[in-house]
């Protein structure tokens, strides 16, 4: 049994069938820094560390004559988001209830792609990940609130990957409040925000819970690297006569490759 | 002795797949049976040469059946399960099944994993 102990959980293989579907439900519009950024994973629960093929040397040897480097690597975070069901809830689903109270779990899982998010395209220092946005090696541009003028931005933002030698295509991370603005907009002439947008990304705009402004990013590969060791799973924690205390978990690390291959839009 | 055996029931209420498996159980048991008989006449013969032709033409027998229970395999997931379980082991058979029985009682109800991986392209 792994150690998320679904076996031990007062519930059936249909219960977790129901469980999983909703939470990959939830989880799927939600996870934008996956849209965008290279994925190797599934590694394992044990994966601890992504190699980052670098050493620092080892001031002191025990025995003269010697040098001595130590590896650098990018020890993997967990992030779990605890949840918990009523069991009459999960009863019900038994008996072909299609109302389940389940929103407990759409909370965890809009939590836990926000903090990926967020952990992805601005960084987590705590956890050692440098975020996209402040890796960057250009300089910010003012997105503003004027979803008009969102294309003038964003094609500046190109235009400078362009001038490194970044090719294309591009995608842009988006917030949620500035995506709902760029599809609700038209500019002079009647062209669509959103449309224009994508026209001058030549790839696609991502609606991304947790982004400050917006990130263009290349999507040529090899500059973003996500390294997953167990992807989004469901596990069991403990249960009483009430509830059953759930819980959503990952193991993950990121590194930015090239920090040229990306501009961030501050709002 | 076994002879082929023929269908036990009427013909127009089998599935084709049923009768060609019959087909091939047949000539799987016919090739079990040869193997059975060569070995019974080397042992019999008092000719050595001959002896030795009959071991020979045993041996392409023991060729043609497993070409025929591989076919089985590929058509049956159930005996592929059980191929895979039992054959090329070491331990003692029967230790063989406890193992994969427990395995099973063990089994969780799925792995957890919601499969979800990378979503490059997945916007589109």
């Amino acid at each position: 049994m792994s150690h998320l102990l679904r076996g031990h959980a007062p519930i059936s293989e249909s219960g977790w069938k129901q469980l999983d579907e909703e939470g990959r439900q939830r989880l799927v519009p939600a996870l934008a820094a996956r849209k965008l950024v290279d994925f190797a994973g599934p590694l394992g629960w044990e994966r601890s560390a992504t190699n980052l093929g670098r050493t620092v040397a080892v001031d002191s040897v025990p025995v003269e004559g010697l040098v001595a480097r130590q590896r650098q690597v990018l020890a993997l975070v967990e992030l779990r988001a605890s949840f918990s069901l009523e069991r009459d809830e999960l009863r019900d689903a038994e008996r072909g209830a299609q109302d389940v109270d389940l929103s407990a779990l759409d909370l965890a899982a809009r939590r836990i792609a926000q903090a990926e998010n967020v952990a992805v395209l601005h960084g987590w220092a705590a956890a050692g990940i440098v975020g996209i946005s402040e890796a960057s090696t250009h300089p910010a541009i003012a997105l503003g609130d004027v979803y008009a003028d969102y294309p003038s931005r964003v094609a500046l933002a190109v235009e400078r990957l362009l001038e490194q030698g970044i090719g294309g295509p591009y995608g842009l991370a988006l917030g949620p409040q500035g995506y709902t603005g760029v599809v609700e907009t038209t500019e002079h002439g009647g062209l669509v925000v959103f449309d224009h947008l994508r026209q001058i990304l030549q790839g696609p705009i991502v609606w991304s819970p947790g982004v400050r402004g917006a990130v263009v990013v290349s999507l040529r590969g090899g500059d973003f690297l996500l390294d997953v060791g167990q992807d989004l799973s469901i596990g069991y924690d403990s249960y009483d006569a009430a509830v059953v205390n759930l819980y959503l978990e990952e193991s993950f690390s990121f590194r930015v490759a090239s920090a040229d291959a990306a501009v961030a839009l501050h709002p | 002795m076994a002879q082929s055996a023929g269908l036990h029931e009427p013909e127009d209420q089998l599935a084709a797949g049923t009768v060609d498996r019959h087909r091939a159980i047949t000539s799987l048991q016919e090739e079990l049976e040869a193997i059975d008989w060569y070995d019974q006449r080397v042992d019999a013969t008092a000719d050595g040469e001959l002896a030795a032709v009959l071991a020979h033409n045993r041996d392409e027998e023991k060729e043609h059946a497993v070409m025929t229970l591989e076919w089985l395999r590929r058509k049956d997931p159930v005996l592929d399960r059980h191929l895979r379980t039992y054959l090329f082991t070491t331990e003692p058979v029967p230790e063989v099944e406890a193992e994969a029985t427990d395995a099973g009682l063990r089994a969780e109800p799925g792995d957890g994993g919601l499969g979800i991986g990378g979503l490059r392209g997945a916007h589109e």
